[in-house]
């Protein structure tokens, strides 16, 4: 894993109106990292992701995605950064390859380049025998699948992940989370998920953040964590027990 | 600007597959050759009449025959045009998910509205075009006359203010489904705005004129002039419908006879003259100036019309839901 930070924040915030969604965040992301984003729903994780990407602006604090800043520089942002939002959306009435295509085509990608590329995509997310099939008529797996693939046709250096696996059947789950693994390992992409399944962020994930009430209340490997909050010789941690003994201190 | 294209480009095709554009396009197109249909039918009977008939192509248009005529339907109807094809254009993305999707795209954010509009505007031209000439076509084999230059000039710019005017209602359909989260009240606003603009405006105008200058027999035989300030008032209130602002510009640029869109009461004497002595038609040039002030009226609503949508969607916060 190479030291070069992707993702940097600097006490990052975000209000809006009386809430504040996101409180002085401070994160660092090492390239090819895969890091884990956890919290309770409305902690603030995608207002976070939100204004990495420039499609929100933070009240104050700085950020830097990919070397650039989101707010100043947004479309450089964009073209290095693929996201995948939560609940993904698509054109139903398109196919999978078309709905690929209109994507490659906002990204400036020639329709000549992209045609062997979104085979290639296809293939890779396992849809390749539905690419003539209506996306109105895709399961769940399916859709969450073909985001994937529509988040990779711009070859990203970092891709945001708003819960990737809600969802998907325990069969589903297990694919995407391979197929994340795959994306840090092959192609030295970053990857940035938020997720509520505990479990599975703690097999694929080399570090994770918790967020409660829009404050980063702890980050950094789990191992570490653990250590931290659980004592140490205890062997047999899950992220569950750390997570919850977080939740119960944040409430207080 | 390539992001606009692109964006364009997939609006265009959505446009031209959808079934409700296939539907609306099919209803017009009925309507608009059925009354081309009676018209050039029932031509012919009221040509005979006349001495010496000019401008009979145009007449096609203008003409009311036994309903109303091309250009009355085009200003009732046409603003439905519009409003089909942008009530959901913001919306439907929003509802559909794919709002932020497109946002996270290395475009920037006003290729996303432009590009919609471009892509109505496209649309909304070709269907006129398309109405247009097929009325032409068919106008030629019923009546048999060939318009001259001077016509298709009008009738060119019967098309492009048209197209603004249509764009118009495009643009505020856009605004709607920009500050409206769901469809059905971003169409309902829109359609409310429609029948106000269009036809409470102008009922609206003569009694606000009535009230405000209260005019009987007696009264109007010792003080003429308050009959000129309700005509006045009236005038300027009616105005304010868009359908008013084109109607008077259409029948004006298609009607080389027609010298002023001044009601008798408020005509100058130089107008009067004109009207009553000469009986020539316009050169296509003094009609236009005539009606200039309409026109540039229509395409700057237009124009604010789109901008306010421009700038309500730039500011519009992305939230998580």
């Amino acid at each position: 894993m190479s030291e070069e930070m992707v993702i940097e924040t600097q006490e990052l915030t975000k209000v809006y109106g009386q809430q504040v969604a996101v409180n002085h965040l401070n994160l660092i992301i090492q390239e090819g990292e895969i890091f884990g984003f956890l919290g309770p729903n409305g902690a603030g994780k995608t207002t976070t992701l939100l204004m990495l990407l420039g499609l929100s602006e933070p009240t104050s604090g700085k950020a830097r995605v990919g070397g650039f800043d989101p707010t100043r520089e947004p479309l450089k942002v964009k073209r290095v950064v693929g996201y995948l939002p939560e609940n993904v959306g698509f054109y139903d009435d398109l196919n999978a390859a078309q709905n690929l295509k209109y994507v490659a085509r906002l990204n400036g990608i020639p329709d000549e380049q992209s045609a062997a590329k979104i085979d290639e995509l296809l293939r890779q997310v396992e849809l390749q025998a539905e690419t003539r099939k209506k996306v109105g008529d895709f399961s769940r797996g399916m859709r969450q699948r073909l985001g994937i693939a529509e988040v990779l046709i711009k070859d990203p250096r970092v891709v945001f992940l708003d819960e990737p696996t809600l969802g998907l059947d325990p069969d589903g789950a297990s694919q995407m989370l391979e197929l994340i693994q795959s994306l840090s390992r092959d192609k030295k992409i970053t990857v940035f998920f938020s997720s509520h399944l505990l479990d599975q962020v703690q097999k694929i994930s080399h570090r994770v953040g918790i967020m409660i009430k829009g404050q980063m209340v702890a980050a950094g490997r789990i191992q570490d964590l653990a250590k931290e909050k659980l004592g140490v010789g205890k062997e047999q941690y899950t992220l569950e027990e750390i997570y919850m003994k977080y939740f119960k201190e944040g409430r207080a | 600007m390539k992001g606009i294209l692109t964006v364009c480009r997939k609006e265009l095709a959505d446009h031209f597959s959808s079934t409700r554009f296939i539907l609306l396009f099919t209803l017009i197109l009925m309507v608009s050759l059925v009354i081309a249909f009676i018209v050039g039918s029932t031509l012919q009977e009221e040509l005979k009449n006349e001495a010496k008939p000019t401008f009979v192509f145009l007449m096609l248009f203008t003409s009311s025959g036994k309903l109303f005529s091309l250009v009355q339907f085009i200003s009732i109807f046409g603003p439905l045009i519009g409003i089909v094809l942008g009530f959901d254009s913001i919306s439907r993305e929003r509802s559909a998910r794919t709002l932020s999707k497109l946002l996270s795209q290395p475009i920037y954010r006003d290729a996303v509205i432009n590009g919609k509009f471009l892509a109505g505007f496209v649309t909304i031209g070709i269907m006129l075009m398309a109405i247009v000439l097929l009325i032409s076509g068919l106008g030629l084999r019923l009546i048999g006359v060939v318009p001259g230059p001077d016509e298709i000039w009008r009738l060119a710019l019967y098309l492009v203010i048209s197209i603004f005017y249509i764009s118009f209602w495009l643009g505020i359909s856009i605004l709607f489904s920009v500050v409206f989260r769901s469809m059905a009240t971003s169409a309902l606003a829109a359609i409310a705005f429609w029948i106000f603009f269009s036809f409470f405006v102008s009922l609206g105008a003569n009694l606000a004129a009535d009230a405000l200058y209260p005019v009987d027999q007696t009264v109007a035989a010792s003080n003429p002039e308050l009959l000129v300030q309700r005509e006045q008032t009236r005038k300027i209130l009616s105005l304010f419908s868009p359908m008013t602002l084109y109607s008077e510009a259409t029948t004006t640029i298609l009607n080389p006879l027609m010298k002023t869109t001044q009601p008798l009461i408020l005509m100058g004497p130089m107008e009067r003259l004109s009207i009553s002595r000469f009986q020539n038609p316009l050169p296509l040039f003094e009609s236009v100036y005539i009606v200039l002030p309409l026109i540039i009226s229509l395409i700057a609503i237009t124009s604010i019309c789109f901008a306010l949508s421009y700038i309500f969607f730039m500011r519009q916060e992305i939230r998580s839901t």
